[in-house]
């Protein structure tokens, strides 16, 4: 049986729109890791030379608060299987900037660092991005007026100054 | 024009070895797991060597052999340490072409910069600490008549560094030299991705210092790096890299009661006033330049001017003059001394520039420049070569947001100097940041309402020893470059005398 993708529950309050998926060759690896370390959980990062890239700790090795959101919650459990939950985490001010974007959490040949799990394999998880459909792209652009969050559809293209 | 050989060719500057082992103790040792890793060149996307795989095991070596050497390093005189710095700066500037070009096989940028920038810049910083360190003085106090404060500065003890990849000698040499200026022990991990160019520079330099003074370890993040920044053996541990890894490296610190600084990236804001295209001169030549330094380093600095910020009236024909010449960038044979733009550092590195070029259409920025994979053939066709890619958009998309450590920048336009500032300052980073005005007064003050920890007016991207560098907001905690760096590795020690032979008179 292929491995599916699996998409995370909503986490967010008030939300009714999944925000992270993985992609089949995450889970897979995943389960691997699962196996390896046992309970898992993604943080993803910000800046710099690593960064931009979720990271991949045993859970709790990294003390998450009220300055990071909850994006979802995977299961990676085959079916039938005994729940395996699996958090994705991002800081507060970073989700201001990402909010508008569908998360699909991919893997990649390289070699990252920080003291992301999946490194020693070889490989390395990567953010691929889509615009969510139900949430307005942006905060208003200078000059125009504030536009709320799941107002409206987004505009077919993002208007660009001068 | 000058191609420098493939490493381990004849005629090359540099041969490496087969095999790296960890640097403890003054001496190579093997990993205690007996496992090691490939390091791979971005320049052609091959395995050059094997890196050994250090993991706790590796890391208590070190640490035992920098408890040992610590307390006679730390009793040595200022004056001591100056000559060991001069030393391995005047060995590094007698082997400039030799570390040049294993850095850039290492790292994959183009081997002018190695040349010119990050090895004589490594060198200098070794020179200016050890000024630095020579030239501080103790603090005193009479607080009255018979009470008198004495303060030392005492090195912390032994400490741990962890080195990011974009310049692996260099960033080593921006945390190594103040530590040791200070007396210090260091335990350090270079990164994955450049794991041996640091070797080559202990290979020159491992003999001028005392045994397990510097002890290199390999290794990845999770089994090497962890490990140290989580140990209860070491009195310090310094960082760059990205938030993520910083935030936890800050918790572990937490955990021992220890300082950290950490050097965590950035968006920087690059800010061009109309008045830079009044003439057609120098300075706006200048100023263009400085506009295209966006693909210095392949984009790979924690400062890139990676948000240019374009006034009105100059929008246009700013950005039309910088995409012409950001279009005449050579890319190319890293070993080329003509090549301007070389390899990203490796392969997840490229994947995730790509895979931000595509957020950045959907988003519908608007590409101007660029955008795809560069394939330069030959034996270069499997390395990792990223056009220099110019988007124009605006502040809120994440093009704008997120560093993406590649050669991609975002151009947006500002309409007057509020809405620059504030445009420069939506960001969660305060790292670098440029103006460029030929009016004085507006590039102070803007200058000074930036929140970055350095803000470049009519330059960018000089690093020289004696400038503070570090952080405001997301980007990080402590300063490096300059004298204030010591403080970071030192403790402060108050000696309270009382020359009076008078008692308190309380009991």
């Amino acid at each position: 049986m292929s491995t599916p993708t699996i998409t995370a529950s909503v986490t967010i309050a008030g939300e009714t729109a999944p925000r992270v998926e993985l992609t089949p060759v995450a889970v897979d690896l995943l389960r691997s890791l699962w196996e390896e370390h046992g309970p898992l959980m993604f943080h993803q990062s910000g800046g710099c030379c690593d960064g931009s890239s979720p990271m991949l700790f045993m859970a709790g090795e990294f003390i998450t608060s009220d300055q990071d959101v909850r994006l979802g919650q995977f299961d990676l459990a085959p079916a039938g299987g005994a729940a395996q939950p699996l958090d994705f985490w991002m800081s507060a001010e970073q989700f201001n900037y990402w909010s508008h974007t569908f998360l699909t959490v991919d893997v990649v040949p390289g070699r990252g660092s920080g003291f992301s799990a999946e490194a020693p394999r070889g490989v390395r998880f990567l953010i691929r991005s889509e615009l969510m459909t139900t949430m307005t792209p942006f905060a208003a652009p200078a000059g125009a007026d504030t536009v709320e969050a799941e107002a409206a559809a987004p505009p077919a293209a993002a208007p660009v100054p001068a | 024009m000058t191609v420098y050989a493939v490493p381990g060719t004849p005629g090359s500057k540099v041969t490496f070895k087969s095999r790296y082992e960890n640097w403890i103790g003054g001496e190579w040792v093997a990993p205690v797991k007996g496992q090691y890793f490939e390091d791979i060149t971005p320049v052609t996307g091959k395995p050059f060597a094997e890196v050994a795989r250090g993991t706790a095991e590796d890391i208590e070596l070190a640490l035992n052999a920098a408890h040992k050497a610590a307390p006679a390093w730390g009793k040595t005189s200022p004056t001591e340490r100056a000559a060991v710095l001069n030393k391995i700066a005047d060995l590094i500037d007698a082997n400039t072409e030799m570390l040049a070009v294993a850095e850039t096989w290492d790292n994959g940028k183009a081997v002018r910069e190695t040349i010119n920038a990050d090895i004589p810049l490594a060198a200098d910083h070794f020179r200016y600490f050890a000024s630095a360190i020579r030239a501080q003085d103790g603090d005193h106090a009479q607080l009255d008549g018979d009470t008198v404060s004495y303060q030392f500065h005492e090195p912390l003890g032994v400490v741990g560094q962890i080195i990011p990849w974009n310049f692996p000698i260099l960033m080593a040499v921006w945390k190594l030299a103040p530590a040791l200026a200070a007396g210090n022990a260091i335990v350090l991990k270079p990164a994955e991705q450049t794991p041996v160019s640091i070797l080559v520079l202990m290979e020159l330099i491992g003999d001028i210092l005392p045994p397990g003074v510097v002890n290199v370890v390999n290794g990845f993040g999770l089994e090497a790096g962890k490990p140290l920044a989580s140990s209860n053996r070491i009195r310090k541990i310094a960082f760059t890299g990205e938030t993520t890894t910083g935030r936890l490296i800050l918790q572990y610190a937490s955990a021992n009661i220890i300082p950290s600084t950490v050097e965590l990236g950035g968006k920087s804001p690059n800010i061009f006033f109309s008045d830079v295209a009044q003439e057609k001169d120098a300075f706006y030549d200048k100023a263009q330049e400085g506009f295209v330094l966006f693909a210095f380093n392949q984009g790979e600095v924690c400062t890139a001017p990676s948000r240019a910020l374009l006034q009105k009236p100059i929008y246009d024909s700013f950005l039309g003059d910088a995409v012409t010449r950001a279009k005449k960038i050579i890319q190319g044979n890293p070993l080329d001394t003509d090549t301007q733009m070389g390899a990203q550092a490796s392969n997840d590195q490229l994947e995730k520039i790509l895979s931000y070029i595509d957020i950045g259409t959907k988003e519908g920025a608007k590409l101007a420049l660029g955008g795809e994979r560069a394939d330069l053939g030959g034996d270069l066709t499997d390395g990792y070569y990223v056009q220099p890619t110019i988007f124009e958009g605006h502040n809120k998309m994440r093009l704008f947001q997120e560093e993406i450590f590649g050669p991609v920048l975002a151009v947006t336009s500002f309409t007057d100097y509020d809405d620059a500032i504030s445009i420069a300052n939506d960001t969660i980073y305060g790292l670098g940041a440029g103006v460029w005005s030929r009016n004085g007064n507006v590039a102070y003050r803007a200058g000074r309402d930036i929140q970055a920890g350095r803000v470049w007016v009519n330059n960018y991207h000089a690093y020289p020893a004696g400038a503070a560098f570090g952080g405001y907001k997301s980007s990080g905690i402590g300063r490096e470059n300059n004298k204030l760096a010591l403080g970071h590795y030192q403790q402060t020690k108050n000696l309270l005398v009382s020359y009076s032979e008078n008692k308190l008179g309380f009991f």
